[in-house]
């Protein structure tokens, strides 16, 4: 490993953060190679901590104050390619900005973390938390997990490189993390001790497959496809090729959390949790932050005797179907709970990957899309509450609705 | 002798569905597929080298009294006829 200013030193045992600083701290402790930030609201004090941890040398990085979020992502695909470990964090109209070279990280199988500290996208004008910027990009190739809480931001961050470097996957990944609930609501943080971090992680080698490399004179990314030759078949190898490695993730994501919680003792689950779920007739599927309060609504409708558990989805691309199906065996009435709207089927994303999942199976449960939370609403327990006694009605009549907008009359 | 392409090293052990790559070089030569050649007048080269200078692939060789193109290399661009001071160097049309 390349000589650094050792960061194990000063990282402390714990701190206190919010999950901006969370992330910062993941991104020092993975040894980061090379940074590159726009602000954007609610992401600016990740980057603000970025460059404080580079300045006071705990993160020894190069860091760049690229002009927009297309440079940033163009720079970290040349430094990926010179094979550097790499990182940024953006959001809404950041990300949209950022499209161009977003579409062509995954295709050139370059692995990256990068935060998207979740916020509604426009219009209407809005600068607060909300799936819909990561949900417009679900389909694109790179790979979703969702946070619950600040531990899991800085912990995911982590696991996030092991995952992506993988030769099995080779794919970037976006760790979501809420935006205002999770980017500003500071909690306690246990710190992995960074020998635990780099033997965890390894050495990064992210350009085995494309380089900018001297020693290795290659076109990346040349003229691919077309009607004749073999450019049809070339480009469904790439094509294949991308999914093969995506669905490969699942397992690796799985094996990441295992090897994490054997080196920190901190058991995350990898692709959905099941809380309360074993002898559950009635199910909520959660995703990101609002899982806390949605835990807390299950926890009471307990108590009232009601056999309701809650799904979280923390792997949200790959979809983890399999997971979900099994997660979901047994029950006779599912809600499913998003912070973002599929304008094309008038109901939450998640509703719609849920659904197909239990329809491809061919589980015929009856199910209903609420959504809630968007551009910075609460979601609380007195929400999850109304959801949970709406999907009691579901199954005892079996007749679904349509979407719930939970903050509609707020 | 057909040309024949030669990959620039090993790719064994890289995996054909990543990310595409090209480690072939193409054997063509830019004097293969050339449009027009500049061609030097002696008479009017005065050896000032002003086409050395601004030749962006370096395909002006020197001769005993006059400047002239080496044809394997040489693209065609034309820089050396627009910058020559003394009009000494033309464009002529390659033969189809």
């Amino acid at each position: 490993m390349t000589p650094l200013l050792e960061p194990a030193a000063k990282a402390p045992a714990f701190i206190v953060c919010d999950g901006n600083e969370a992330a910062a701290w993941a991104v020092a402790l993975a040894r980061v190679e090379m940074v590159a930030v726009y602000p954007i609201t609610p992401q600016s004090s990740l980057v603000e901590y970025l460059a404080k941890l580079v300045a006071d040398g705990t993160l020894d990085a190069e860091i760049v104050d690229a002009e927009g979020e297309h440079s940033v992502l163009s720079v970290l695909q040349g430094a990926a390619l010179a094979g550097a470990r790499t990182y940024t964090a953006t959001c809404g109209p950041g990300l949209a900005f950022m499209f161009e070279p977003y579409l062509r990280q995954p295709g050139l199988r370059l692995p990256m973390v990068m935060s998207l500290v979740t916020r509604d996208t426009l219009t209407p004008q809005s600068v607060w938390g909300g799936h819909q910027d990561a949900m417009s990009v679900r389909e694109v190739g790179w790979i979703q997990m969702y946070c619950e809480t600040v531990q899991e931001v800085l912990d995911t961050v982590i696991m996030g490189y092991r995952i992506a470097e993988h030769r099995d996957v080779m794919l970037p990944v976006n760790v979501c993390h809420d935006g205002n609930y999770l980017s500003f609501g500071a909690t306690r943080v246990d710190l992995p001790a960074q020998s635990d971090v780099d033997a965890f992680l390894g050495k990064p080698n992210v350009n085995w497959h494309a380089a900018l490399d001297p020693a290795r004179p290659m076109a990346v990314d040349p003229l691919t496809g077309g009607a004749g030759g073999p450019g049809p078949r070339t480009f469904v190898k790439y094509r294949k090729g991308h999914c093969a490695g995506m669905q490969n993730a699942l397992a690796v994501i799985t094996e990441a959390h295992a090897d994490w919680a054997r080196h920190t003792g901190r058991q995350h689950a990898p692709l959905v949790e099941r809380y309360r779920m074993d002898d559950a007739l009635l199910a909520l599927v959660t995703i990101g932050s609002m899982t806390g309060a949605g835990k807390d609504a299950i926890d009471a409708a307990r108590e009232r005797g009601i056999p309701i558990g809650l799904v979280k989805v923390k792997t949200y691309r790959p979809f983890p179907t399999e997971a979900i199906v099994g997660a979901l065996a047994g029950v006779r009435a599912v809600g499913v709970v998003d912070r973002s709207v599929s304008f094309g089927w008038n109901c939450g994303p998640l509703y719609q990957d849920v659904a197909g999942a239990l329809g491809r199976a061919g589980r015929q449960v009856p199910s209903m899309s609420f959504i809630g939370g968007l551009a910075g609403a609460d979601l609380t327990t007195d929400h999850f509450g109304g959801v949970v006694e709406r999907v009691r009605q579901l199954a005892k009549d079996g007749r679904s609705g349509p979407t719930v907008w939970i903050n509609e009359n707020d | 002798m057909k040309k024949q392409a030669y990959p620039f090293f090993d790719t064994t052990g890289v995996p054909d569905d990543l990310c595409p790559i090209a480690v072939r070089p193409n054997p063509m030569l830019p004097g293969e597929w050339r449009s027009m050649k500049p061609v030097v007048d002696r008479a009017k080269c005065v050896k000032c080298a002003v086409c050395w200078v601004y030749c962006p692939v370096q395909c002006v060789v020197e001769k005993p009294a006059w400047f002239d193109i080496d044809y394997t290399t040489c693209k065609g661009c034309g820089i050396c006829a627009t910058e020559c001071p003394h009009r000494a160097i033309a464009m002529v049309e390659e033969a189809a």
